[in-house]
């Protein structure tokens, strides 16, 4: 996030890193407006220039809170052929794979179809932007992989779509967003975590997407940074969601990555939720175990924003709860909070830890030889 | 169980109006008669269910009514095993639910009203926190400065989910008046549901939005911070009532890395953030959101770097511990001290006031 380490670390990296990471939260972008319109069945290229994408926020074109650069992004990222960044997969290659030593990259492409009230605008935009990442990314480095985007308010479609990729090793997750129309346990979205389970892949929840609520408890702040800090608490909310309606009771082989929201606050949601469900608990009887119980067993967390205390044995203090084998290193590119991946893990932790944060966990998880 | 000690203050103690009827006496006609004819009921907010094991403890449940309904109970319930000098009350009445801010502001003006006429003359151990219509700001200033002459009021209570985020110019006013008066303002738990409960939209339990609770605290921590309410009022004090803490020190590296990304979108944040929560910004002790191991919650302690932060509460007639254990294993004499004693005196200017002028003949 600091970008006065930025020039310097470019430099470094090649001798920084030795061995192979996996980066499991890339962005991918589209070049042109246009790029997936051999995707999209011609209806929807005229639907999308008369009416755009009707999503639940007001803005026709951009964020509600404008971001901190453009597009969110780190402004040395621009490809030279043109285009934002994050759209070429040379200069991707270039500036993040090759020198970071990238073994592994998982896309989460943003910006797609979700959060969209024209459920079929949404269901064509996924299954687009699928094919999308098959043809631009993953068949052209096969250090790549996809996620699976879903129309994530139609439980049916998404599992149609989840169902069609099954099996298809250009993907290794599912993706949703963190905010949704309703909290990620409600009913609605059990379809799309029964084919996931099915299909054996993982449900990624990266921070953001919109759902016609207010992105607090108490209606909507004024700037970008209460979003960005935000992101944690909305996610804090739709994992205890996930956890009290009961989705890991009734999809107990579901393996679920928090992304981009931190972990830092794991443990004390945790703590908070045990404390509660001993109290409360006749009103939830399917949830059958303390609720941290679920949080151990079924959820992963990718790294970046890393959490960065004073002192670094309480960053250790924290993991030591989570385990060291549920983090996955992330760097966000290309996005402007990019954690270095020379520089983010503070010295003193073992060899083993070290190579389960940057790749092993990653590698187990998403199924990588 | 660590021991307490005596003369402490007990920041966090929730009287129940019996009924919107036991609020009658204190509304004009108008108002009588608005409750009266409509035909209106009880004002209980889905906040705190009565017979939700959580509202409260089984050993302190009445035979009949609501828990927290009588003055004899709490003060046996709460003051006296603590050996507690002084206890704060903070009425927890649904009157902020309303929509019209007319209806708010009546029930609030009788809320203070009853606190005063059935808690506050009953004890003299007892102080009361002052209940505002916030969604009406001439109002709310009104209704602070009507009665922050009683001295006894010690604070202003709002609820941590409102209409908007509390940092929001909108609010300052009444910020600007509670500066000016020396009454810090109590942000409890709950919210008037006039938004959803949670920053993802309504869950389908109580569990849910009581969890949640925290992250609405969080939330509301950083509008205050980044709008810059600390920076324009910097001697106002803010206390997180019923929030949990344990949250805080992780909430705060996050914040810090953002604000160090982004602070130019918001210049007037010219601190760190811990640095304004370390001045401004305290916590109740209840609930404690933590393993019963006293290592960890002395490692979390470690993590806050500050024993100021922490007031004393038990939370009354919440259900957060059993017995007498309202305070956590592990805490060392001078923390105690500090919990009990100083950080609320601290924090609360008024108790000094209303201790000067009772040795005062």
């Amino acid at each position: 996030m600091n970008m006065q380490f930025r020039s310097g670390a470019q430099q470094d990296n090649a001798t920084a890193i030795k061995t192979a990471i996996a980066d499991c939260d890339i962005h991918p972008a589209r070049a042109t407006a246009s790029e997936l319109h051999p995707f999209l069945a011609k209806r929807w290229h005229e639907h999308l220039a008369t009416y755009g994408k009707h999503a639940y926020q007001g803005m026709m074109e951009g964020p509600p809170y404008p971001k901190a650069q453009p597009n969110a992004s780190r402004r040395d990222a621009y490809p030279p052929e043109g285009g934002p960044q994050g759209s070429s997969l040379s200069f991707m290659q270039k500036q993040l794979l090759d020198p970071h030593n990238v073994a592994l990259g998982v896309l989460n492409p943003l910006g797609t179809g979700q959060g969209i009230r024209n459920h079929d605008l949404s269901a064509a935009l996924a299954t687009a932007i699928n094919d999308w990442q098959i043809e631009k990314w993953t068949s052209k480095d096969s250090r790549l992989k996809g996620s699976i985007v879903v129309e994530n308010e139609d439980g049916p479609t998404a599992a149609a779509e989840i169902r069609k990729r099954a099996g298809d090793p250009n993907f290794v997750q599912v993706l949703l967003l963190s905010r949704n129309v309703e909290p990620l346990g409600q009913r609605r979205y059990w379809p799309i975590y029964e084919a996931a389970q099915e299909a054996g892949l993982p449900v990624g929840v990266h921070a953001f997407g919109f759902g016609g609520n207010p992105i607090t408890a108490s209606g909507w702040p004024s700037y970008y940074i209460e979003e960005m800090v935000g992101h944690s608490q909305c996610q804090q909310t739709a994992l205890a969601s996930i956890v009290l309606e009961g989705v890991f009771e009734r999809f107990p082989k579901l393996k679920m990555v928090m992304i981009e929201a931190g972990f830092g606050w794991a443990p004390s949601l945790a703590w908070r939720l045990d404390k509660v469900w001993q109290k409360l608990r006749s009103e939830v009887p399917h949830v059958k175990r303390p609720p941290s119980e679920y949080i151990k067993d079924h959820i992963w967390w990718t790294t970046q924003p890393m959490e960065d205390p004073e002192r670094r044995e309480h960053l250790f203090q924290t993991i030591e709860w989570i385990g060291w084998d549920k983090l996955l290193f992330a760097t966000d590119y290309p996005h402007w909070d990019f954690d270095e991946p020379s520089r983010v893990l503070p010295v003193g932790v073992s060899d083993a830890n070290r190579e389960a944060f940057y790749l092993g966990n990653a590698k187990k998880l998403y199924g990588i030889a | 169980m660590t021991a307490p000690i005596a003369g402490g203050v007990d920041c966090d103690l929730h009287p129940a109006v019996p009924h919107l009827t036991s609020l009658l006496p204190y509304m004009n006609d108008y108002w009588r008669d608005q409750v009266t004819t409509r035909g209106m009921t009880d004002l209980l907010s889905q906040s705190y269910p009565t017979n939700s094991p959580i509202t409260g403890r089984a050993d302190w449940r009445p035979a009949k009514g609501k828990p927290g309904e009588s003055v004899d109970d709490l003060l046996k319930h709460a003051l006296a095993p603590f050996q507690t000098a002084f206890g704060i009350l903070n009425p927890l009445y649904g009157v902020q639910l309303v929509f019209s801010e007319d209806m708010a502001d009546a029930f609030c003006r009788a809320l203070n009203d009853w606190l005063v006429k059935e808690w506050l003359d009953k004890d003299a151990r007892l102080r009361g926190s002052i209940v505002i219509p916030a969604q009406s700001i001439e109002k709310a200033v009104a209704e602070i400065e009507r009665c922050a002459t009683d001295k006894r009021f010690v604070q202003v209570l709002m609820l941590v989910a409102g209409d908007m985020p509390l940092g929001k110019r909108h609010y300052w006013p009444i910020y600007a008046t509670c500066e000016r008066l020396g009454l810090p303002i109590g942000i409890h738990a709950g919210s008037n549901y006039h938004n959803a409960p949670t920053s993802v939209g309504w869950g389908s339990y109580h569990i849910e939005d009581y969890v949640a609770q925290a992250q609405a605290f969080q939330t509301q921590m950083t509008s205050l911070i980044v709008e810059g309410v600390f920076a324009k009022y910097p001697n106002l004090k803010m206390v997180m009532l019923e929030s949990g803490f344990t949250w805080l020190p992780s909430y705060l590296w996050r914040l810090h890395k953002f604000w160090r990304g982004v602070r130019m979108e918001t210049p007037w944040v010219d601190r760190p953030p811990i640095e304004i929560v370390r001045s401004n910004i305290r916590f109740s002790l209840q609930p404690v959101d933590a393993p019963p191991e006293p290592e960890t919650l002395n490692r979390l302690f470690d993590h806050m770097q500050s024993d100021e932060l922490l007031l004393f509460s038990t939370d009354y007639p919440h259900w957060q511990f059993d017995g007498d254990s309202a305070l956590p294993e592990g805490l060392s004499p001078d923390l105690v001290r500090r919990i009990m004693i100083d950080n609320p005196h601290a924090t609360y200017a008024r108790l000094k006031d209303s201790v000067a002028k009772e040795t005062t003949p």
